[in-house]
């Protein structure tokens, strides 16, 4: 009576089937990630040390460390995250808690998504013209992370919404019927409650922008600069373009340096990506729900 | 209306007129010429079947039914204390201070259970200073008043959210008094909660009365038979019929209340 018959049987190995082919798919996902780190580890590994890091580059990049496209991309990321981190929220804010469900907020977020879709060179031509051009910022770090901001804030405005969309509703609603404004609202109980998931989208997002090369190439980043940065209207080195010049332009380049810096830049960005998931499940250790 | 000292209401004043309302959600009509008069300090339960607008008709006394937004219209008045409630200088934070809610699932916000007895109170209250006794005292008045202290007074610092349903809900009621409402409406209160649960909540209801005015909304019979000293019947929109509870369970004059304490409908 509870014999399993040929259905039954057929039911099985399909199910099989199709678990090995989904968790295969897992396996290819995460296969690339692992042998470029591998890769890297193995042929630049032996470039990269303490000296490496903190010295700057001579005779083209050939000698010498990296020391000025390392610092030049902090300052890229740090001046980037202070411009797209308080439009990007705060736009965020207003479409998630304030904005009416009109024809306007849905061309609003219509552009968004289309702003996401705009390919990078486009942002660096459109960054030379309105930074470099109009605004008088010349080839700078102002100009080059102003471009990188632009890219970025699409990505952080959507993070940010879904974090505050996901505290639920009933919050908020118990807030208003205690006649809480929405300003008292958002402050006291949303944005405590999706800091954690607005700082990892945006951390996540911005630590990308530190590999993009064309948006910053027209606008700020040089291939070559003797001296650091003093400020943020002068132009710098950044670890991405410094890859695509020593990799491409320069003869006889020793490929060591040339995986170590790409390690670097590598490790740069997923050191930003452990530190926001870190910081994430802090705050979810102090979560309340 | 804020500024003014609470007086201890009299019971022969009303402290919820309701007078000819009839609400509109866009071209449905949910309420008819609905009159309602609730006693200073009484204990009213709204009975009626699903969709009679007992619910249309509590969420209309501080007005959150417009949250849904402009296509929800009402005509007639609704006053507390004698306050036109539906004027257009009606400021909603205030009369959402003094007429007080509680809903069918316990709400606590994400906060610690100290938080959220003091959240009203410091939203109401932002820009004076108010010292940490003065908070401490009516953390601890609150939550004594609904027969929650002993339970959670070594806990006040820990989240809100992980007490049980009927901590939950209790804390609900608490986090309204600190601002001293006049009026606090229930919406089914305890229908998410057990049995024993109910019992305590309904307890605590025979506490508050006096100091506050309670009109509650229930589908359940006995709930409105135990916990209410006066009752009003809605079908479709319309009140039926309002009298003292015992009263109307047991000599209704209508025959729809009559049908419907029945449970020939419902």
């Amino acid at each position: 009576m509870f014999q399993a018959t040929a259905l039954n049987e057929r039911n099985r190995r399909v199910e099989f089937l199709f678990r090995v082919l989904f968790g295969l798919m897992t396996v290819l996902l995460v296969a690339p990630v692992l042998i470029i780190l591998a890769l890297l580890i193995r042929e630049g590994g032996p470039a990269v040390s303490f000296d490496f890091l903190f010295t700057p580059p001579s005779d083209q990049g050939r000698q010498g460390g990296i020391l000025f496209p390392l610092v030049g991309t902090i300052w890229l990321v740090v001046v980037a995250l202070l411009a797209s981190v308080p439009i990007g929220v705060a736009a965020a804010i207003y479409l998630s808690e304030y904005a009416p469900d009109n024809l306007l907020t849905r061309l609003i977020n219509l552009a968004i998504i289309n702003l996401a879709g705009v390919p990078s060179i486009v942002h660096a031509l459109f960054g030379v013209g309105a930074f470099v051009v109009f605004f008088r910022f010349g080839i700078s770090i102002l100009a080059a992370s102003l471009t990188l901001a632009i890219m970025t804030l699409p990505v952080v405005i959507v993070s940010t919404r879904e974090a505050l969309q996901a505290v639920p509703m009933a919050f908020r609603e118990a807030c208003w019927n205690m006649g809480a404004t929405r300003w008292e609202t958002i402050r006291r109980v949303v944005l405590p409650n999706a800091i954690s998931g607005i700082l990892t989208g945006v951390i996540l997002e911005v630590s990308r922008s530190a590999g993009e090369t064309a948006p910053i190439m027209f606008t700020g980043a040089v291939t070559f600069l003797p001296f650091l940065p003093a400020g943020v209207l002068e132009p710098t080195m950044a670890m991405s373009l410094h890859l695509f010049t020593i990799s491409n332009s320069v003869p006889n380049m020793p490929d060591e340096i040339k995986f170590g810096t790409a390690l670097v830049l590598i490790s740069m960005v997923l050191l930003m990506n452990a530190a926001s998931i870190a910081f994430r499940m802090y705050l979810r250790g102090k979560k309340k729900w | 209306m804020a500024e003014q000292k609470a007086p201890q209401p009299r019971p022969e004043d009303s402290a919820i007129s309701v007078n000819m309302v009839s609400l509109w959600y866009g071209s449905f009509r949910a309420l008819f010429d609905v009159n309602l008069e609730v006693k200073a300090g009484s204990i009213t339960a709204l009975i009626g079947p699903s969709g009679c607008g007992k619910s249309t008709l509590l969420r209309s006394v501080n007005r959150i039914n417009e949250r849904l937004g402009s296509y929800v219209r009402t005509t007639g008045s609704i006053r507390v204390h004698g306050h036109d409630v539906l004027a257009d200088d009606v400021e909603l934070a205030q009369l959402r201070r003094q007429v007080g809610m509680v809903f069918q699932r316990p709400n606590p916000l994400p906060l610690s259970i100290r938080d959220n007895v003091l959240f009203a109170h410091r939203i109401h209250r932002a820009g004076e200073r108010v010292t940490r006794i003065e908070e401490d005292e009516l953390l601890e008045t609150a939550l004594r008043q609904v027969l929650l202290w002993d339970e959670v007074k070594d806990r006040l610092n820990g989240p809100a959210t992980g007490l049980s349903l009927e901590a939950q809900q209790k804390l609900c009621i608490a986090r309204l008094l600190p601002v001293k409402p006049k009026v606090i409406l229930m919406d089914e209160p305890t229908s998410a909660l057990d049995p024993e649960a109910t019992d305590a909540l309904e307890g605590l209801l025979w506490e508050l009365k006096g100091e506050y005015t309670i009109l509650i909304v229930t589908h359940n019979m006995a709930q409105a038979r135990r916990a209410s000293e006066e009752t009003a019947f809605m079908l479709l929109g319309k009140m039926v019929e309002h009298r003292p509870t015992q009263e109307l369970f047991l000599t209704p004059h209508e025959q729809e209340t009559a049908d419907y304490i029945e449970g020939r409908y419902g």
